[in-house]
């Protein structure tokens, strides 16, 4: 493996997790509890859109075959996706779309400021542009789950109940492979593992003040970074996702 | 062969209007980050206020259009992501319009400072977010009207 197809992978990693979440969360659009929750969570969805088109628009060009963002959003299978597992993962209701989005977040926000340090200057460019956008869903979802948790009784056992089907999938995030060693090796970005204590710093003191059990368990799926072994939730968001542009190749406004 | 001035194409520019919220310019957005002539070519650095705003597009057409209309037939647009946009360069002129336009201008506090229509400063804040990305949504407590907040990045 070169270091051009391990940063092309890299790419597709952070891409794929911002394609997969901003599609997931676009699903709630029309169908939020409140209209102020369903505009938040449309201009979120747009935000990490905005954001897939920036990393993929870069892994394309890296890869150099002539595929831009759109080929690579639409027209890859399911296999070839290298999302985290957590962003697949359903909407549930309403809290459990919210977690989902605070334990993203708050990885997404640590690992966006970690890049911004990245040797390639392209990674570290994309990385302080999304950063600031991202730091607005981190308070955001942050307070939301705090709101939630620390409700009524019915929200907070609803809240708890997110957490824990959630939690055995906060690993997949810190597990390293040969394509982060690489990227660590060439300075472009962080060796996973390295992230853990920040995050766990920042989830304790949330999940904490919005008076939830963290889980015991440190299980952890895994799977969606490799591309091996997704959840069965995947391949029915790309039926969806997908299903334009697999119709009508290439078809244009 | 003589081409118009860096300066003339910028007063070109403060004249075409944010699509989304037409009382300001492109320039007053603080977007427009640097106009250069490369011999013949007219070159424009352009920065994105949001990476998923649907605008960013249209921009960049509207750019075009009103710099064809001035008779400059070579332009190239270039996208710059760093240093990202941030309010801060959105111009006092620009503030202003925005809060004559009935919307709170960003202010480094994170809030409004006052209700762009009575000028209370009374005001709570409805969601974080708000009809485009670039905005949050709020409410007065003095007049009760609801008002649109030009988010702090
Ligand atoms: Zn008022």
């Amino acid at each position: 493996m070169t270091r051009d197809e391990a940063l092309f992978q890299f790419l597709l990693r952070m891409g794929d997790n911002t394609l997969v979440l901003g599609h997931r969360i676009s699903e709630w659009c029309g169908h939020a509890p409140v209209l102020e929750e369903d505009i938040a969570l449309a201009n979120t969805a747009l935000d990490l859109i905005g954001q897939t088109q920036l990393w993929l628009g870069l892994a394309g060009e890296v890869e150099g075959k002539d595929r831009d963002a759109d080929r690579l959003a639409f027209h890859r299978d399911v296999w070839d996706f290298h999302n985290v597992l957590l962003v697949e993962m359903p909407n549930g209701d309403f809290g459990q779309t919210l977690m989902r989005q605070f334990l993203f977040d708050a990885w997404h926000s640590i690992m966006l400021g970690r890049l911004q340090k990245s040797a390639d200057h392209r990674v570290a460019e994309i990385a302080e542009k999304t950063g600031k956008e991202v730091a607005y869903h981190l308070e955001r979802s942050a307070d939301t789950v705090v709101g939630l948790g620390d409700g009524t009784p019915e929200s907070h056992q609803r809240m708890q109940a997110a957490l824990d089907y959630l939690w055995p999938y906060i690993g997949e995030m810190f597990a390293s492979d040969d394509i982060d060693a690489e990227m660590a090796s060439a300075g472009i970005a962080p060796d996973p593992a390295s992230l853990r204590e920040e995050y766990d710093a920042l989830v304790t003191k949330v999940l904490s003040d919005a008076t939830l059990a963290i889980p015991q368990s440190t299980f952890s799926h895994k799977g969606g970074k490799a591309g091996t072994h997704h959840s069965e939730h995947l391949g029915h968001l790309l039926t969806q996702m997908q299903w334009l542009q697999r119709a009508y190749p290439d078809a244009t406004w | 062969m003589t081409h118009p001035s860096a300066e003339q194409v910028w007063e070109w520019l403060d004249q075409v209007p944010d699509p989304e919220i037409p009382v300001i310019s492109v320039v007053d957005l603080g977007i427009v980050r640097n106009v250069q002539w490369e011999d013949d070519k007219l070159v424009i650095t352009v920065t994105p206020t949001y990476s998923g705003c649907p605008a960013t597009s249209i921009i960049n057409l509207d750019i075009e259009t009103a710099l064809r209309g001035h008779g400059i037939e070579k332009i190239e647009l270039k996208r710059q992501l760093s240093p990202a946009w941030t309010t801060d360069w959105l111009s006092t002129k620009g503030a202003s319009k925005l809060e004559k336009f009935g919307i709170a201008p960003p202010q480094p506090a994170g809030g409004p400072s006052r209700c762009p229509r009575c000028g209370s400063p009374k005001v709570e804040k409805v969601s974080q977010f708000g009809s485009t990305p670039c905005k949050a949504h709020w409410r007065c407590l003095e007049c009760l009207e609801p008002f649109d907040y030009f988010k702090c990045i």
